[in-house]
């Protein structure tokens, strides 16, 4: 036999090679990421046009005055602080019940864990309008008129699952035994809890709670259905969605809302940088 | 104090309890309660002449909302197109997922990693108004293919049935990329996830054995990205069947699921039946997800 035919014995000269992608991958890599970036760089540019009537590519000249006059709009900065508001306290409760379903699931085994474990995904995983028409529905059965808390309420219902995400992860990785060592070493509960439990959640609660406050800071389709009258940002922006009629205006509130959510998605992302807690798949 | 967090510390069930408790006790009786509420509501139905509810068990809606032929026609418009948005995802995202799981230093990971979560958590919204300015007649696009001389290839596209219209922001095609732009980290995660567990000596394996590039990547890179592509199009086929948003914005005047739910719930005042309509996402969805578990997705998660 020739040594030809052995050649696919040999060690692999075409060996996998970590460093070398097929020049057609990296360029399917590239698009991806730019058809995924793109987008947001032309709102960036947008927002500086001195066009106002149309979205007219290349933009005709350039202006800072719209950052000005948006500057000056009372209902901008009111729908601003409503979400902000809303974002705040929704969080807050997020945390409070995220993490303790997360302790109370992370290691239990029980008859209706899996069921449990359903109920928090599900606010998230069925399409938003179901969530929010059954909330409004309730309300209304109930006879809660809508106000703020009607929001933050179906708010803290769907950012629950973020917090509960980020903190089981990371209750899953942190070892028991130091529970132990620190009952052993005589640390009671509370000590155990404030200084050993509570320091290692610490930025899994963060990561948590900062996703939460992005996606409840542009939640529109529950808060649609759970805000009456009120507007909160995203609501402001899909009117003018709809139906254009300050095109300049919108297109800085939408370059402030991208900073708003990059600044708690970055920071969550720094938190947890040596681990691999932000599921993506969590939202 | 004391006492008793050493009581709840013995009383394992107890502790458990505790926890669960305020939590459980949330999303069952807000969230949980009034979603059942609402959808037990498909088995009511709308008195004709006075426009209210009727509160008797009956078959009335469910059968309303499968023998009309518009409704059906809403039903498999939203499927298809479903469809069409979790395949284009899937093909815009694997060389991303790919590249990045299994060509890139650490460094660049994070990096990928983070251009891909950033505009998964931005606005929902901004990322759809950003395609308005895109498909405007006058934006980008247009301006892109003016400038290769090659507007030509828009307005074929344009002309062509089902998929074309009047301009790109008022047909399929645009819903289906702006839906594809959306959702396409919802697809690159689970790919990547499935990928990266794929052992680089599996894949010189295939070649010492003597796969081609071709042959390694089809009979075993691709085969083992599967359930991560599954897991991926769980996601793009749900989150585009509930929907109404963007149909509303970008789409035609052809309704979907989602705009059918929000009409009849709404102006129509006709609750039944826009339960109705949100009993099918859930139904398919769960049909798809009981499958997509025998291909075993739910580990690429």
């Amino acid at each position: 036999m020739s040594q030809k035919n052995w050649g696919h014995l040999m060690p692999s000269k075409k060996a996998f090679n970590l460093k070398k992608a097929s020049l057609s991958l990296k360029l399917g890599a590239i698009i991806g990421i730019l058809f995924l970036h793109i987008p947001l760089f032309l709102i960036i540019l947008y927002a500086f046009t001195t066009e106002d009537k149309s979205y007219q590519f290349p933009p005709p000249g350039y202006t800072l005055k719209w950052f000005s006059i948006v500057l000056g709009r009372e209902d901008i900065w009111s729908a601003v602080y409503l979400s902000i508001h809303v974002a705040l306290v929704s969080t807050f409760a997020a945390i409070i019940l995220g993490t303790l379903a997360a302790a109370a699931l992370y290691k239990a085994d029980f008859f209706g864990k899996q069921s449990i474990t359903l109920l928090i995904i599900l606010p998230i995983a069925l399409p938003g309008i179901i969530t929010g028409i059954s909330l409004r529905s309730a309300y209304g059965v109930v006879g809660i008129p809508f106000s703020t808390w009607t929001i933050i309420i179906s708010h803290a219902t769907f950012c629950m699952v973020v917090v509960y995400n980020n903190v089981v992860a990371r209750l899953r990785r942190t070892s028991p035994n130091i529970i132990q060592a620190s009952m052993d070493l005589g640390a009671n509960n509370f000590q155990t809890f404030f200084y050993i439990i509570l320091p290692n959640l610490g930025t899994a609660i963060l990561a948590g709670g900062m996703l939460a406050f992005a996606l409840s800071f542009d939640e529109v389709i529950v808060t649609t259905f759970t805000a009456g009258q009120q507007t909160t940002l995203p609501i402001w922006m899909l009117s003018e969605l709809i139906r254009p009629r300050q095109r300049p205006i919108t297109n800085v509130v939408a370059v402030f809302i991208i900073c708003i959510t990059f600044i708690p998605i970055l920071y969550a992302s720094y938190v947890t940088r040596n681990t691999t807690d932000i599921e993506g798949s969590s939202k | 104090m004391s006492n008793f967090s050493n009581y709840l510390f013995k009383n394992k069930h107890l502790l458990l309890l505790f926890f669960l408790l305020p939590p459980l006790l949330w999303l069952s009786i807000i969230y949980l309660g009034s979603l059942l509420v609402f959808l037990f509501h498909s088995f009511f139905y709308l008195d004709g002449f006075t426009g209210k509810i009727v509160y008797k068990i009956s078959l009335n809606t469910i059968i309303e909302l499968f023998s009309s032929a518009a409704n059906i026609d809403i039903l498999i418009r939203t499927t298809i197109l479903a469809a069409f948005v979790s395949i284009g995802a899937a093909i815009i995202g694997f060389p991303i997922a790919y590249y990045m799981a299994k060509f890139t230093s650490p460094k660049m990971k994070i990096f990928f990693y983070l251009a891909i979560m950033l505009p998964l958590w931005s606005s929902y919204l901004v990322r759809v108004y950003s395609w308005k300015l895109i498909l405007a007649k006058e934006g980008i696009l247009n301006w892109f293919f003016s400038k290769l001389h090659a507007t030509w290839i828009l307005d074929f596209i344009l002309s062509m049935p089902v998929i074309g219209g009047p301009s790109l922001s008022i047909s399929y095609l645009g819903m289906f990329l702006v839906f594809t732009y959306i959702w396409l980290p919802f697809m690159i995660l689970p790919i990547h996830a499935s990928l990266e567990r794929v052992p680089n000596s599996l894949i010189n394996a295939s070649y010492d054995l003597g796969a081609s590039k071709r042959q390694t990547f089809y009979k075993v890179i691709l085969p083992l990205a599967l359930p991560g592509i599954a897991a991926g199009s769980i996601f793009t086929f749900s989150l585009t069947l509930g929907d109404y948003i963007i149909p509303y914005i970008i789409g035609t005047s052809k309704f979907f699921i989602g705009q059918a739910v929000y009409t009849h719930q709404g102006v129509a005042g006709n609750i039944p039946l826009a339960a109705a309509f949100s009993l099918v996402p859930i139904a398919i969805m769960t049909i798809y997800i009981y499958v997509a578990k025998k291909l075993g997705a739910f580990n690429a998660l």
